[in-house]
């Protein structure tokens, strides 16, 4: 479904990504591992056509989003759930959840989705008419979830949805995911919460200093020894 | 209640303060009087300032030559009026389309290669565009109607409504309240058009409205021609309370800055109040100052708010 093929970008001189191969197959939860720094969040732009890759291909359904611009790649049915949730200040709950479904392939279906969304999380449809900035942070990150889940994506992709939550809402969010990934869509869900994203993930790659260091199952990159100590740092000592 | 007045210095009371120079005499009326002309003037300030404070807000690009598009606009009513006889009001049902479809041409022209560039250079590289594209027009409106001054003089064009002695220029009425009307149709799209949100949430996040599926590149198109089309029906309204000339453009712009500084980004009936402080503001100095103080205001408000709140006083 989604594959990225040997892809190199930098920003300026400093090389983020050298030579990143990795797939994402229809159904899949895959998640991505690394360090901070290791280059993850810069893949997610090079997916969503927000940075171009120096060399290397991104191909989507066998078709190359080289030159397809970033709004075309939701219509294509990548949609994004940005680091730091960038919701806009302005709006309120149910502005993002309109404005999720601008695309046109979108536009059509988005009173069931919204329906579905609302089942999802039911908090999001009594706080409709608010404000983002006046809900807790877990409840921002269900609308920016929703907002990407508006858009009808057949592949969500997550840049650390746990962020700066409490435990027990990254729970919830997490098991949240499950269920999306029940309904049909593939996720890719970068996660400082390793142990966390390896047990709800299928297979999960592990990027360091802009490489992939290490791949597998989730069961198998949880119990490599190599890929603890070298990959997850502190981190590993949790696991 | 209405009827024809030209010069009509509403100057009554002569108690204390005779010999007092003129400009310092603080008639009740003549002070009302004042602030009644402040707050006219004031509501096409905010409509020019709505225009500019749009597209500065979305794209990050700074359109120096908004008040050459607000003479322009000024001179298609004057034309419209001259060769036609068209009533200047009725003149904005065609000034404002022809300006939406300018503001696009532009777009294409000119503007939309700026928001190409990294965001930083963006505002300068449109200072730049916006002097040059206001040199031009300035040059082509001195060529077209040469460098006299000019206002549209309808048959109604002296009906003043009288209230307890204080004289509202019927026209100048109109304005306010035409450019009231645009402003609050402006805020309704902005809230409730499908590409009104979009715009606002490019204005917010443009990377993060790109993750959403909007064409930001098209968001800034339909944001750039709206502030045009605003630009024009500023001119318009103008050209027939006040009066225009090839030059009006750079003080026009002047004013959009300062209201826009005063009142902030993101609320568009902020800057329409921001519009008319500043119009009051003005003819309270000119009272107190005296006339050639008028411009010096909004110069002072500028600085203040800049150092107390420089997020503007009605930003969100």
């Amino acid at each position: 479904m989604l594959h990225v093929d040997s892809v190199e970008a930098s920003y300026g001189a400093f090389l983020a990504l050298s030579g990143v191969t990795l797939e994402i197959r229809a159904g899949e939860i895959v998640a991505l591992l690394g360090p901070n720094g290791a280059g993850k969040t810069t893949l997610i732009r090079c997916i969503a056509g927000l940075l171009r890759p120096r060399a290397g291909e991104i191909r989507w359904d066998g078709a190359s989003l080289a030159g397809v611009a970033a709004h075309r790649i939701v219509e294509r049915g990548i949609a994004v759930v940005p680091e730091g949730r960038r919701l806009f200040a302005t709006m309120t709950v149910e502005e993002h959840l309109d404005l999720g479904a601008f695309a046109p392939h979108a536009h059509a279906g988005r009173a069931e989705r919204l329906e579905e969304i609302y089942a999802i999380f039911p908090i999001l449809r009594e706080r409709k008419r608010q404000l983002v900035r006046a809900l807790s942070g877990g409840q921002q990150q269900m609308v920016a979830i929703s907002r990407a889940l508006m858009a009808a994506p057949r592949l969500l992709v997550l840049d650390e949805p746990s962020l700066g939550l409490a435990p027990r809402i990254v729970e919830s969010i997490l098991g949240v995911l499950g269920e999306i990934n029940r309904r049909g869509v593939s996720i890719l869900l970068v996660e400082q919460n390793v142990q966390a994203a390896l047990v709800l993930a299928h297979r999960g790659y592990v990027l360091e200093s802009g490489r992939i260091a290490g791949e597998g199952t989730g069961a198998a990159l949880m119990n490599d020894p190599h890929v603890k100590r070298a990959y997850l740092g502190p981190l590993a000592l949790r696991l | 209640m209405t009827r024809t007045s030209s010069a009509r210095t509403s100057v009554r009371s002569r108690s204390a303060y005779d010999g007092f120079p003129e400009h310092i005499r603080p008639s009740m009326t003549l002070v009302l009087q004042q602030l009644v002309l402040g707050v006219l003037i004031g509501g096409l300030y905010g409509l020019a300032a709505a225009g500019l404070s749009l597209i500065f807000g979305v794209m990050k690009v700074l359109n120096v030559a908004h008040g050459e598009l607000i003479m322009l606009g000024g001179y298609g009513a004057f034309w419209l009026f001259a060769l036609s006889g068209l009533d200047p009001f009725a003149a904005l049902v065609v000034v404002i389309p022809v300006a939406l479809v300018a503001g696009a041409i532009l777009y294409w022209g000119l503007f939309g290669w700026v928001v190409r560039s990294h965001e930083e250079t963006r505002i300068k590289n449109s200072l730049l565009i916006g002097f040059g594209l206001g040199l031009a027009l300035h040059a082509a409106a001195v060529l077209l109607w040469t460098a006299d001054e000019r206002s549209i003089t309808t048959a109604y064009a002296g009906s003043v409504l009288d209230v307890g002695g204080v004289s509202v220029p019927l026209v100048r009425l109109a304005s306010l309240v035409i450019a009231f009307l645009l402003i609050g149709g402006l805020h309704l799209l902005l809230d409730h058009w499908r590409w009104g949100r979009a715009i606002r949430a490019t204005a917010d996040d443009w990377e993060a409205a790109l993750m959403t599926g909007i064409d930001v590149r098209r968001a800034y198109l339909v944001a750039f021609a709206i502030g045009t089309a605003l630009a024009g029906a500023a001119g318009t309204l103008v050209s027939v309370g006040y009066s225009i000339s090839p030059s009006i453009g750079l003080e026009w712009t002047l004013k959009a800055l300062i209201v826009i500084v005063l009142a902030g980004l993101g609320s568009m009936l902020g800057t329409f109040a921001g519009g008319l402080i500043l119009g009051v503001a003005e003819a309270c100095s000119a009272m107190v100052f005296g006339g050639p103080y008028r411009e010096v205001v909004g110069l002072v408000i500028f600085l203040i708010v800049l150092v107390a709140r420089p997020q503007g006083l009605f930003a969100k």
